[in-house]
């Protein structure tokens, strides 16, 4: 039924249509109208059979996640940013375990300097843990998404990450399908495990494996990621034979016929960015877009299906390894290099910490992308002249104090330079 | 009742007197054939190893209390790691260890899996080292116990950190010598007013039981856990479990230790419900703690050179204060 | 309850907050797009077609009319007129009758018992500009407080549009009186 709900709101209704038992809550900024959304369905009886626990952090949150799942039952939980830091001991337990856990993650930047606002930091930054990771370009496919994540997780036994802009999508109000129960009962049968906790048929789970046997246990992860983007493609077509929508899958193409810039990037920015590329494609010029719904595992054989033709492709990167530039960008460098004819790759750092990704802005680096391309990482709306400012104070004092402290005071200083008050105003 | 029943027995050397001389149904768990033998021989604990006998008494006594219907779960630790050299198992029963520090919240989640599945029955242990309680995993245990989930947590406190290497942990006693506090410098050994001890913290949750046992008295120590199986909702027993290895002790002397540690009065053993302490153990005569020192390398900077260091004393005050605070001491028989 | 105003009218809609810590009292921003056609564009909205000011004193702190383009519909929720609070200058670009102000605390006051303006303003709203109509609103303000909270949020909504729709006519009516002069 559709329905103009909040992110969050709907979110929560599709993942108790999925019939999750276990439920662990710890609130963290932007992913916590999720599962107090779930909260109030498992109170009001619309969401049966399930322990909704409230819990004293986020490794505790996944830790109790972890034992019900082990213990044959259907686990969820949600986090965002420092949250997923603090439990990233666990996120790696339960990969390696093989358990089918799903989570949700509100994306958001990581700290220091603290900062609730949405990129896709957190997610980066467990990239290797073991989970597969799905990118949400819309709510409706956030939602959408938890439905394929449980039967994904649960037919390869690995967790499963729904990333979800936070603030951008959890928090829109929008038009957004709420499926049935029916139609969710039919496309996600009931928890069959694998291994389970059982006093009829005692196993041991989570022995110490040495240097004999870590490499094997190790490739049978990398080998069911591997093999499952047949699958993974699959349950997007049976979804959308389902629900009559296209939800999931590795990547999707849009305006790609014949292009010779193909724009890449993940999430939410992709409604945006084909706003701007329907607006150059009116103007003449020849660009599309690759919205890569899976980063975990890496599609590098479907992404180099859909840019062999490239001239150049410009990757979006809503996160930053410091040391490095674009993490998506490096798994794209990678995905390229085997090209017989490879593409120029041209890196954006986009939206750090929540900064609006704008139109404007996209216009103009997809155009300087094609004339006057850059070495290295572009970092999209740069304020140059601050950046300058603290680079030529820091030069100048051994004790120049803290970067972020210091930028504030410099963008307030700017500020009040240009104010003038309002009753002066001619 | 049985006459013999009325008698008192006090343990002498490694001797399970108990079990000749009480009736069948009073004998230990360990001495029936259909005990569950959860935690099997062939695992590679130490000699003398306090913890493997505290585990191997409480995890059947658990069984046998739940009718075979129990799930452990384990944080890493010294009795991870010794029961489970891949592929192999000593774990006759569904064991499951996650991390170090999440024991309790994963056992959280298996009783919580167990009521929605449909297993009401199915009772659930979590077991930790001290590290992986009192320390590192203390977070996840205090919530647990706040949240009253059906889990016994079971202990195995031996003062330190072994499975690394003997490092201080906040169970460690003042002046012990272990690898990160080592017999060095001003203060030698594990400094005063440090430490925690996590019993008194677990009773001030006022979760339905708490206790404290030994391996020195397996008869207690069963008893503890049949009547902690009974209840439900959220309860703790911490075993004081000597490790020869890191206190530098004896593999012989591991019962006559835990013994001394009761009867010094450095481990007080009691029993309390809702927060309150409803039951002790009493001390018949207290022994001087030099006795329970000297017997251990990690106390032997206290004894250097023939000369008792004045720091014993203050260890003497501390047993001095559990005796006092928990009222451990027998009354005097005729004493009015 | 904008954005559902226009769901009900069979549009799409979208709606968000602009991001911070949850204070009490602190200048918030909200957006609503709303499109005949999926949308898309994810970015805040910097040229705004309307703006609904929930508290005149902004006016003072900032320029509250940026990015509006002078086609664009003002709403401020005061009973003066912003000749009364000293606005007139800011809103003289905007084309007659597309600035209006209405008491919509005072009204919530009345009809609801508490300082909660939203719903008058939008009834408001539905006044100076047809992008939603009174009656989705309306359905709107029900769906979202069910019961006597939102009968009791419909009138203040009414009434309030009832204002600025009198408003609006006697002065069209001053116009045509003046153009027949």
């Amino acid at each position: 039924m559709l329905e103009q709900i909040e992110g969050s709101k709907a979110m929560a209704k599709v993942i108790g249509l999925c019939r999750p038992q276990v439920v662990c809550a710890y609130p963290i900024t932007p992913q916590t109208h999720i599962v107090e959304g779930l909260g109030e369905l498992v109170r009001t009886g619309d969401v049966q059979n399930c322990e909704f626990i409230n819990v004293e952090s986020e490794f505790a949150a996944l830790s109790v996640a972890i034992g019900a799942s082990a213990a044959g039952a259907r686990a969820y939980t949600a986090t965002a940013s420092q949250g997923l830091l603090f439990m990233a001991e666990a996120v790696y337990n339960a990969a390696g375990l093989g358990l089918p856990i799903v989570m949700t993650l509100g994306n958001r930047a990581i700290g220091a300097p603290i900062n609730i606002w949405n990129d896709h930091s957190d997610a980066m930054a467990l990239r290797e843990s073991g989970w597969l990771q799905l990118f949400a370009e819309t709510n409706q496919e956030a939602a959408d998404l938890h439905i394929i994540a449980f039967r994904l997780a649960e037919q390869l036994s690995v967790p499963v990450m729904v990333c979800v802009d936070g603030f951008i999508l959890t928090h829109a109000m929008e038009r957004i399908d709420i499926p049935d129960q029916a139609m969710v009962d039919k496309y996600l049968p009931p928890y069959e495990p694998v291994q389970v906790l059982d006093p009829e048929d005692p196993i041991s789970i989570g022995a110490m494996v040495g240097p004999d046997a870590f490499t094997e246990v190790r490739y049978l992860q990398y080998y069911k990621q591997q093999t499952s983007f047949r699958l993974i493609e699959e349950l997007s077509r049976e979804f959308k034979r389902e629900f009559g929508r296209e939800s999931g899958g590795l990547l999707r193409n849009y305006e790609m016929a014949d292009v010779e810039t193909v724009v890449v990037a993940m999430g939410s920015v992709n409604g945006t960015i084909k706003d701007v590329i329907d607006e150059m494609r009116s103007e003449g010029l020849s660009i599309g877009l690759v919205s890569l719904v899976t980063f975990r595992p890496f599609p590098t054989r479907a992404l180099q299906q859909a840019l062999t033709q490239a001239k150049d492709v410009i990757v979006i990167d809503k996160s930053l390894d410091t040391g490095m530039g674009g993490p998506l960008a490096s798994n794209i460098a990678l995905a390229l290099r085997d090209l017989a004819h490879a593409p120029k790759m041209h890196s954006v750092i986009v939206g750090l910490g929540g900064r609006p990704v704008t139109k404007a802005a996209l216009h103009r680096v997809f155009r300087q992308a094609m004339i006057q391309p850059w070495e290295g990482s572009h970092f999209l709306d740069l304020n140059d002249r601050v950046i300058a400012r603290e680079i030529h104070r820091r030069g100048k004092a051994r004790r120049s104090g803290p970067a972020a402290e210091n930028i504030l005071k410099i963008l307030e200083s700017e500020r009040e330079a240009a104010i003038i008050p309002t009753e002066t105003r001619p | 009742m049985n006459e013999m029943q009325k008698l008192k027995f006090y343990q002498k050397g490694t001797l399970t007197v108990g079990n000749r001389l009480v009736d069948e149904a009073s004998r230990n768990v360990q001495a029936s054939l259909d005990r569950s033998n959860s935690l099997t021989c062939g695992h590679r604990a130490c000699q003398g190893c306090g913890e493997a006998l505290g585990a191997r008494y409480a995890i059947d006594a658990a069984m046998r209390a739940s009718n075979r219907n129990l799930i452990a779960v384990n944080a890493t630790g010294c009795l991870e790691v010794f029961t489970t050299p891949y592929p192999e198992t000593s774990w006759q029963m569904p064991w499951m260890h996650s991390l170090f520090g999440n024991a309790a919240a994963v056992a959280t989640g298996v009783a919580a899996a167990m009521r929605v599945t449909g297993k009401p029955a199915t009772r659930v242990v979590a077991q930790g080292g001290d590290g992986g309680t009192t320390d590192i995993g203390f977070g996840c245990l205090s919530g647990m116990f706040e949240r009253n989930d059906d889990v016994l947590y079971i202990c195995y406190d031996n003062e330190g950190y072994m499975n690394t290497g003997v490092q201080r942990s906040s169970a460690t006693p003042p002046t012990a010598r272990t690898a990160t506090t080592p017999p060095l410098g001003k203060e030698t050994g594990n400094v005063f007013g440090t430490g925690k001890f996590v019993p008194k913290i677990a009773v001030a949750h006022e979760i339905p039981y708490v206790a404290t046992a030994s391996v020195a008295d397996l008869h207690d120590l069963e008893a503890k856990i049949t009547k902690a199986m009974s209840m439900h909702g959220a309860r703790y027993i911490q075993i004081n479990v000597p490790c020869p290895l890191g206190w530098g002790a004896a593999s012989h002397d591991t019962i006559r230790l835990a013994r001394l540690a009761i009867e010094t009065g450095l481990f007080p053993i009691f029993e309390a419900e809702h927060g309150r302490i409803t039951h002790v153990r009493k001390i018949r005569s207290q022994v001087p703690v030099v006795e329970y020192l000297k017997l251990q390398r990690r106390f032997a900077h206290l004894f250097k050179g023939g000369v008792e260091d004045p720091r014993v004393a203050r260890m003497q005050a501390i047993a001095d204060r559990h005796i006092a605070e928990y009222g451990l001491l027998e009354p005097v028989a005729g004493a009015a | 309850m904008l954005s559902l105003a226009a769901f009900i009218e069979g549009k799409h809609a979208q709606a968000f907050p602009s991001f911070g810590s949850e204070r009490m009292g602190a200048p918030v921003v909200a957006f609503c797009r709303i499109s005949d056609r999926e949308i898309r564009l994810r970015e805040p909205v910097q040229t705004p077609d309307a703006l609904i000011v929930q508290d005149v004193t902004l006016f003072k702190a900032l320029n509250v009319l940026e990015g509006l383009s002078d086609d664009g519909y003002l709403l401020a929720n005061t009973s003066k007129s912003f000749e009364d609070i000293h606005q007139q200058a800011v809103v003289a670009r905007l084309r007659p009758g597309h600035a209006q102000t209405v008491g919509a605390t005072e009204l919530a006051l009345i009809h609801v018992g508490r300082p909660s303006p939203n719903t008058a303003l939008l009834g408001a709203f539905t006044a100076i500009a047809s992008i939603v109509s009174l009656g989705a609103v309306l359905q709107a303000i029900r769906e979202t407080f069910p019961g006597k909270v939102g009968e009791a949020n419909v009138l203040a909504a009414r009434e309030a549009h009832a204002i600025v729709a009198a408003r609006l006519s006697a002065e069209a009516a001053a116009v045509k009186g003046l153009a027949h002069a």
